[in-house]
């Protein structure tokens, strides 16, 4: 970037002036991101050490552990397992059906694989609460889905119970974890794989040995981008679920516009952000950079 | 054509064609899973009775019905004002920190920035959704129209910037060299050169921003104040109350709508 300067004083001050020019250039959104973002965040951290009050808004001045003590309580506990089990078998479901559709993709021509991946992205990119609600109508008692489960003798009106839910994630981030798993396959150095066979591996070996560990970055992408948000679900399991069905994200949801308990919707709201954080942790130190 | 057969090769039993069968059939699975859902939807929004699955001939009355629901297209409204504002703004200050992080070496707290950058995208909804609740309530901020538009400035400009960061990495950086050996100005270079190099993926961020100013439920849902609904707001509280096909008809609405913006930013970023 800088230009060749005689001295090195004059190059050190180019050096400065280019340092000064790119802090004066995310000054906004830096400020703008410890106001809006990074203060908020203390501030749930905080809270989740304060008292009740009636109005709602909670005392910070006589703080206390009752909050974060609610988090072991058996009611909690039980939503957070929910959470998290959902949340994992939606994972590993999306992953194994994602894997071979993308790879799918990834091998195809490259005319008809641009058009393909167009197919991927309008769901992508298509209104959450809409694709949610398509299967709340199909889900209902005189569904689509309903009547053919009936009509197979298989099974009834899913509507406001966990498999209801479950598809309802399914379908939701289903997306999200084509994506990553795409652009990972896509970049795979088949000469590799080639040479591999050439070793007289057999498809399985060198799928398992060599192609696998190349798509890791791609799958660990995925699983996050699905993970963490299945975890904190609350527009799915809102419209698909029951009361028997309720997850972390109705739950804080619930404390915060009904229960009014914002001390413990804080606390949980921390622990998920806690499981976020270790979560791209490991994500980052397992070698990959960007989603 | 090499590539594509070390590709079949790659998997478990690849030169059987009933691999590749499987993989076929599985992608169409995928697909159908994908798009039968959302066609049944958008057909049942024509439906001539008030049944959302069984057929009673075809009608527009549902869409007369819709754009005369004041309430609704007042959502509407609010929700297109929210989304131009926080897509602007977040693509100004979204652009200039791809710029910062990208074009600038070393400036003092860049990594801490570039942490503070990715986390609104990997956050949970609801997370941020009660931060911004929390700190609205605090600085005694009175909720409505401006903490709305506040809060997806807050989420997009993360988004932007990682669009626009992706499009300035691909970048030749030796033609803003170029321009300031020709003796243009600083802002010269950035206007006639670097700003039209970048100027796809600054379109593609907007785009992305809007779309998802456009779907946001759940933060909205905590910092909007009385009377000031954004559409899938205000839709959400209706799937709650009742199933109709005008609920149909917003969907589908919101589904082309959604599907124009795809179009539109994949042809920003096919550009060169």
């Amino acid at each position: 970037m800088s230009t060749p300067v005689g001295t090195p004083r004059l190059e050190a001050a180019s050096e400065r002036a280019n340092r000064r020019r790119g802090l004066l250039l995310a000054l906004p959104s830096y400020v703008y991101l410890i106001v809006l973002f990074a203060i908020p965040l203390v501030f749930v951290g905080v809270y989740s050490f304060a008292s009740r009050s009636r109005t709602g808004k909670p005392e910070l001045a006589d703080w206390n552990l009752d909050a974060v003590a609610k988090l072991l309580d058996s009611t909690v506990l039980q939503i957070a397992w929910r959470s998290t089990w959902l949340a994992l078998l939606n994972t590993v479901l999306c992953l194994l059906v994602a894997y071979p559709f993308a790879y799918y993709i990834a091998t195809r021509r490259e005319r008809v694989r641009n058009m393909l991946l167009l197919l991927v992205m309008i769901p992508f990119w298509t209104n959450f609460l809409v694709r949610t609600y398509a299967w709340r109508v199909l889900l209902d008692s005189d569904g689509l889905v309903t009547r053919l489960g009936e009509g197979l003798g298989l099974w009834g009106s899913m509507l406001f119970s966990a498999p209801a839910v479950f598809l309802g994630l399914l379908y939701g981030f289903l997306p999200f974890m084509v994506l990553p798993l795409y652009a990972a396959i896509e970049r795979v150095d088949w000469s590799l794989v080639e040479a591999a066979r050439d070793l007289y591996a057999s498809g399985w070996k060198a799928f398992r040995r060599v192609t696998l560990p190349l798509t890791r970055p791609g799958i660990i992408a995925g699983s996050i981008l699905v993970f963490i948000p299945s975890l904190g679900a609350y527009v799915t399991p809102d419209i698909l679920g029951g009361a028997k069905t309720t997850l972390l994200g109705n739950y804080i949801v619930g404390q915060f516009l009904a229960a009014r308990n914002w001390p413990v919707g804080s606390a949980v709201s921390m622990a998920i952000l806690i499981v976020m954080l270790i979560a791209t942790t490991v994500y980052f130190r397992s070698g990959g950079r960007t989603f | 054509m090499t590539t594509r057969r070390a590709a079949a090769r790659s998997l478990p039993g690849g030169r059987r064609p009933l691999v590749q069968r499987v993989l076929a059939l599985n992608a169409w699975a995928v697909y159908a899973f994908f798009y039968l859902p959302i066609f049944i939807l958008m057909f049942f929004s024509f439906n001539a009775g008030r049944f959302v699955t069984i057929w009673e001939g075809f009608s527009l009355d549902w869409y007369r019905v819709m754009f005369a629901n004041e309430p609704l297209m007042k959502a509407l409204r609010t929700s297109v004002v929210v989304a131009i504002v926080s897509t602007i703004v977040a693509t100004v200050l979204g652009t200039a920190a791809a710029l910062a992080l990208e074009r600038y070496r070393r400036w003092l707290g860049k990594r801490t920035f570039d942490a503070l950058l990715y986390l609104p995208v990997i956050i949970p909804d609801v997370t941020m959704a009660v931060m911004l609740l929390i700190f609205f309530a605090t600085v005694d901020l009175n909720r409505g129209l401006n903490t709305i538009i506040l809060s997806h400035v807050a989420f997009n400009i993360s988004f932007v910037s990682i669009v626009v960061r992706a499009r300035i990495a691909q970048m030749d950086a030796t033609l803003e060299e170029a321009a300031a050996d020709l003796y243009a100005s600083r802002w010269q270079a950035f206007r006639r050169v670097t700003l039209p190099l970048i100027m796809p993926g600054v379109l593609g961020g907007a785009l992305l921003a809007f779309t998802l100013s456009l779907d946001d439920v759940v933060i909205t849902q905590f910092v909007q104040g009385p009377g000031t609904s954004t559409l899938p707001v205000f839709v959400f509280g209706l799937i709650k109350r009742q199933v109709t096909p005008e609920i149909n008809a917003v969907s589908t609405l919101m589904l082309v709508a959604s599907m124009v913006l795809v179009f539109g930013s994949l042809l920003l970023q096919r550009r060169r």
